[in-house]
């Protein structure tokens, strides 16, 4: 690790790549090294048509050695593409690879100008200025943080199990937290699903099961994470586990209790079954409910409201493990990185009045259509509406809440495809006429056209006009008592007024109405809808900007099962090179506290958009966390005593760049 | 039922005579035809309303309470405007039927301002001079303005009998009883109601018939 | 604080009654107002219809006015009529919102002398009793409570559309809850905002009949005994066309229809001179409300 030569002196070695032409047609790269040749500090500048090459690289390996250089510069392309391989080069040529500068001519010089003479001149100045910065490049260590290899997972749908599965059967420790009394999510819910027609729960409780059975998994189910502190590797997690009042060991999920219990029928909307029927107060959300437990809701149990309840339950249960006095127990676990996957909410249907739910009772939202015509669902799959009566004739309206600029701006992407399947699934539960009033239909999956076909060959009616109103007002006799739908049919050209006995309304996703507040507790970030947001778009889907936390599924933007089940197992991936390499390296660019600077003001905590920044109260100074910080610059900037540093990019790096730009072409002095 | 014919500009007419069927009717538009810069001159004048965010979902039609008589029902109409169907947009009833109800305008997803399209086109069929002379709106809206320029106010009474005079002199027996029972019940005036500001009044008035914009 | 009080022009001919009942139940509650001198027409539909910045200039003349002639920091510019009401408030908004608009039309009303300054906020007289006023002091003066008269309120269009302002645009509640505060009985009925046609009963009849038509027999199918309006061309084709819709349809509509205000004045125990009730083609038989004790007088 040399810092500077024999005597203390400087010794540089520049070189310009050709980059073929992509350089070397705009600048003239020949000139460019026989200028540098004459800066002060410079002992060797070359030119190469592909400094990247396996060659090019073994040159500044040599050259270190032979000619005992100790600053490197290399003007080529971009730092993001082969800043590490140049770093790579230094460091096996035997000098500490943060005496590395790189000089950006390509996308910075070539491939913006077109004049050769002023983008040779700019070649130039920007590497004089590279010259002068490399001078007081320092020695860098690189940090390196272990990962411990236990996983927190929140959010048991489909998402969360798969991912939980993937990671468990690689052999790691997974938690798996989950607010509701059982996993399943929202596919638990529905019947089939498209474009294969599964029924949802035939194929989802198998892997409900290997969750609960695997051993590699804790399962902790009406619980929600409060507590998140550490970083990438080290992540302290509290996690509250609500009481359910039955003892988890005990309880074998017999239901006797719940046929006890003083109330003969429930009162409460039944939260799975979409509010259609009522729950009592003791219940279990559904018959595969995994942990097969029972709960007890405080806020409708006669116990808990007035504390004189006969208490039928406890003497049903012949285990005795039905326990009023249990308490909340606060879990605290150490994990090395976590997956959200936190699923989605359905868009209230209210806020659109046009389409009267709420109003009349003979219209449904999706969710609920999901559960009508399941066998295991309040009305055991006959199509019963509130009023009673069989509907002969039902529309389903496409895009409640989204695409609109009133409500939700965003195509929520599964709506046509499950509209596709709510229609077929009534047609094959009564022979009524189905009417899908859609603006366009988006099946854009594997088989998901074949089966717009068969909805075609079904007889379904695609009326391709979005619906203004649906409203009870007739004007023919043949639409008393029912429900008129009016959409412009604009493939045909005319305004139709079609009369149904059932509307269902295909709402769409949104983001979970806790969804802000579990992002601040991880810290990460969210866009503008609402949804968590990946690192990149198109290359990076699961990651977050924080590292060590992922996202997988609805909660990342709305999506089907296969997309959700495939990002749960790139979640699960990204999290295995973490825990499988066993640390990671952390960019040395972070900043530091010259502590005898530091009053104390706390100016830089609030800066911190990372949260990497505390205070020692005793000490009364600023402490940076490496591990959290991304070297952003901003508490430097911001510390009105300078007392924060930042490696690599000290005052005089900087000063000395700007000043290298800037100086007129004659001996750069340093 | 019969649905609207669109109107179509004849090109190509026969040289020489050829037996026509009377229901077999040529329709094609070529892009020579149509005036591509249309619609982005009415978007503009129009207070910049993205027409081009349009997705033609059919919302403002269904929920348009005079769509039924339209000729072409608002969605065409914007569909048309972008596209720069200028003579069939212009030469339509639909702006001249639209009572400026706004029902469009709050229900559509993408907050185009529909109804302020409708004015714009209206404005723009007066300047052009597209608007069909005998049909009662544009003179009714003609009438009212030339009236209130010079009085300042408008009464109902003269509007109604010089909308009558222009459009169908009939129809004015027609309403003659229902005239007579506003009269009696003191709801149609004779005396004319003025401002006392005229001159004021001409003076911000431009008294120009075309349809200028901000 | 006085309100200003923009007429329009159809309050000084078909709507006449509107004026009466408006300024006789603001008189009866004390709420003070005064008229908006030398105001010009609003322009309406037509105006917008042929020249833009003409209409702007002729709307935001009496925009000018009010504001010389009332020393409010805000000024309060009741206009009854819903076309007044949402041309001076579109005038009023788009003035705020593009300023090259507002630039243009205050180099023109600099011309006479005028300026507009942003101070106006136009409101509608439904608005004024229910929000300003408030429902709970209207419910204690009155007089006669309407005892379960089943009453459609009609909105139209232009009062609640395209701006938000006091209730929603199509499903709205102020004048139900007015007619539920004086002890009437609001009739739910899923058309109170759906266009009655405006000017087509008089230009394009097939369209403007039916329109009307179809809110008339709605009303009535649904128990209504008197339909309010609050908007004087509504009642103008909600009432006055019922005869030739009966003979043209074959129907057999009898449905009184009254402005708001005269409906509030007979709780409020005005007479019915003072609300124009004789100007209506069909008074609405509210006897048994004036008159609670069975003695059957003439005038009504």
């Amino acid at each position: 690790m040399h810092g500077n030569g024999d005597n203390g002196s400087i010794r540089i070695g520049f070189y310009i790549c050709h980059c073929g032409h992509n350089i070397g047609s705009v600048v003239d790269v020949h000139a460019v090294a026989e200028y540098v040749k004459t800066l002060h500090g410079v002992v060797l500048s070359q030119e190469y048509k592909y400094m990247c090459s396996d060659p090019g690289q073994e040159l500044i390996q040599k050259d270190i050695q032979e000619q005992s250089l100790n600053r490197i510069i290399v003007a080529s392309c971009s730092p993001l593409l082969h800043e590490h391989t140049f770093r790579s080069a230094v460091e096996k040529g035997g000098l500490n690879p943060y005496f590395f500068q790189m000089v950006n001519i390509r996308e910075n010089v070539s491939w913006v100008h077109t004049d050769m003479q002023a983008a040779t001149q700019k070649a130039k100045d920007l590497s004089r200025a590279a010259v002068q910065r490399v001078f007081h490049h320092k020695a860098l260590e690189t940090k390196h943080v272990k990962i411990h290899p236990d996983v927190l997972i929140v959010g048991g749908g489909i998402a969360g199990i798969h991912a939980a599965l993937t990671l468990a059967n690689a052999g790691k420790k997974v938690y798996l937290v989950e607010k509701d009394p059982t996993i399943g999510g929202h596919m638990a819910m529905f019947d089939k699903t498209f474009p294969t027609l599964d029924c949802a729960a035939c194929i989802l409780t198998p892997k409900m099961s290997q969750v609960k059975n695997h051993p590699n998994i804790t399962l902790w189910t009406y619980s929600e994470v409060v507590k998140v502190e550490g970083y990438v590797g080290s992540y302290t997690i509290g996690v509250r586990r609500k009481p359910r009042y039955v003892n988890e060991a005990l309880c074998v999920g017999c239901m006797d209790c719940i046929d006890k219990c003083i109330y003969k029928e429930g009162k409460t909307p039944d939260e799975f079954n979409a509010g259609l029927n009522k729950r009592k107060p003791i219940y279990i959300p559904f018959p595969q409910a995994t942990p097969q437990l029972v709960v007890i809701d405080p806020k409708t149990c006669i116990e808990f409201k007035s504390g004189h309840c006969k208490k039928t339950c406890v003497d049903a249960c012949d285990r005795k493990a039905i326990d009023f006095k249990q308490k909340e127990e606060i879990k605290e676990i150490s994990v090395g990185t976590i997956i959200l996957a936190t699923g989605y909410q359905i868009f209230d249907a209210k806020r659109i009045p046009f389409y009267g739910y709420g109003k009349y009772p003979n219209v449904y939202t999706s969710l609920e259509v999901e559960r009508l015509v399941n066998a295991s669902g309040p009305t055991g799959g006959e199509l019963i509406l509130r009023d009673g009566q069989h509907p002969k004739t039902v529309g389903i309206i496409h895009c409640v809440g989204s695409r609109d600029k009133n409500t939700n701006r965003w195509c929520s992407r599964t709506c046509c495809m499950y509209s596709l399947k709510l229609a077929h699934l009534l047609k094959e539960h009564t022979d009524a006429e189905v009417y899908n009033f859609y603006i366009d239909i988006r099946a854009a999956g594997k088989s998901y056209e074949e089966f717009y076909d068969k909805l075609l060959d079904e007889n379904v009616h695609f009326v391709r006009g979005r619906v203004a109103e649906v409203t009870d007002w007739a004007v023919r006799p043949s639409e008393e008592g029912k429900l008129i739908i009016r959409a412009e049919d604009t493939l045909i050209g005319v305004v139709r007024r079609v009369p149904v006995d059932m509307v269902v309304l295909a709402v769409g996703m949104e983001p979970q109405a806790d969804a802000q507040d579990i992002r601040r507790l991880f810290n990460i970030s969210c866009s503008t809808e609402g949804f968590f947001l990946e690192r990149h778009p198109k290359l990076a889907p699961v990651d977050t900007f924080t590292d060590g936390i992922f996202i997988a599924g609805a909660c990342q933007g709305p999506k089907d099962i296969p997309d959700s089940v495939a990002q749960a197992g790139a979640a699960a991936a990204q999290a295995l090179t973490l825990i499988d390499t066993g640390e990671i390296e952390l960019e040395p660019n972070t900043v530091f506290v010259v502590q005898e600077e530091c009053s104390g003001c706390r100016t830089c905590l609030t800066m911190c958009p990372y949260n990497a920044i505390s205070r020692d109260e005793v000490k009364q100074k600023a402490i940076i966390n490496e591990a959290l910080c991304k070297g952003c610059g901003t508490c430097v900037a911001a510390c009105p005593s300078g007392a924060l540093k930042q490696n690599l990019f000290e005052d005089e790096m900087i000063f000395s760049e700007i000043d290298g730009l800037l100086t007129m072409e004659q001996e750069a002095c340093c | 039922m019969q649905l609207p014919i669109p109107q179509t500009v004849r090109a190509d007419e026969p040289t020489h005579k050829i037996e026509k069927m009377k229901n077999v009717v040529r329709r094609i538009k070529f892009e020579s035809e149509l005036d591509l810069e249309f619609g982005e001159r009415i978007a503009d004048k129009a207070y910049g309303q993205r027409l081009l965010s349009c997705i033609q979902c059919g919302t403002c039609s269904a929920t348009c309470p005079l769509a039924h008589y339209m000729d072409y029902t608002p969605r065409k109409i914007i569909a048309m405007t972008r596209e720069g169907f200028k003579e069939e947009v212009l030469n339509s009833l639909t702006i001249w039927l639209c009572a400026s109800c706004y029902s469009c305008t709050v229900q559509c997803p993408r907050q185009i301002h529909i109804t302020d399209v409708m004015y714009t086109l209206k404005r723009e069929a007066i300047l052009m001079g597209f608007y069909p002379r005998r049909l009662p709106i544009p003179v009714l809206a003609r009438e009212f303005y030339k009236r209130v320029l010079k009085d300042g106010r408008n009464t109902e009474s003269w509007l109604l009998i010089s909308l009558y005079l222009r459009t169908n002199p009939f129809k004015m027996l027609r309403e003659s009883v229902l005239g007579f029972k506003l009269f009696v019940r003191g709801r149609l005036t004779i005396g004319k109601e003025r401002v006392k500001g005229r001159d004021q009044l001409h003076s911000i008035l431009k008294h120009e018939k075309g349809g200028n914009t901000i | 604080m006085k309100y200003l009080y923009f007429p329009g022009c159809s309050l000084r001919s078909t709507g006449r009654a509107y004026e009466e009942s408006l300024l006789a139940v603001l008189k009866a509650l004390e709420i003070p107002i005064e008229e908006l001198d030398d105001w010009n027409c609003c322009g309406a539909t037509s105006y917008a219809s042929i020249d833009e910045t003409d209409a702007f200039a002729l709307a935001a003349r009496n925009l000018a006015l009010a504001e010389l002639q009332s020393p409010d920091e805000t000024v309060n510019l009741i206009a009854p009529c819903s076309a007044c009401f949402l041309v001076l408030m579109k005038t009023e908004r788009y003035l705020e919102d593009y300023p090259d608009v507002s630039k243009k039309i205050n180099t023109t009303l600099d011309k006479v002398g005028l300026h507009y300054h942003g101070r106006v906020d136009v409101r509608h007289p439904l608005d004024v009793f229910v929000n300003d006023y408030g429902l709970e002091n209207i419910a204690k003066r009155v007089k006669h409570p309407l005892k379960g008269l089943k009453v459609a309120s009609y909105y139209g269009c232009q009062v609640v559309r395209p701006f938000k302002t006091f209730d929603h645009s199509h499903y709205p509640v102020t004048m139900d809850r007015l007619v539920q505060a004086l002890g009437g009985e609001p009739v739910d009925w899923p058309l109170k905002t759906r266009c009655c046609g405006g000017s087509l009963t008089g230009t394009i009849q097939e369209a403007g009949l039916r329109l009307n038509r179809l809110l008339l027999k709605e009303a009535e199918k649904r128990g209504a005994d008197i339909m309010l309006t609050c908007c004087p061309l509504c009642q103008h084709n909600l009432e006055c066309y019922q005869q030739r819709i009966n003979r043209i349809y074959e129907e057999e509509i009898d449905l009184p229809i009254a402005f708001f205000t005269q409906l509030m004045g007979v709780a409020l125990g005005l007479s019915e001179k003072e609300l124009g009730m004789q100007r209506l083609f069909k008074k609405p038989s509210l006897s048994h409300i004036t008159h609670p004790k069975g003695a059957v007088v003439n005038a009504w």
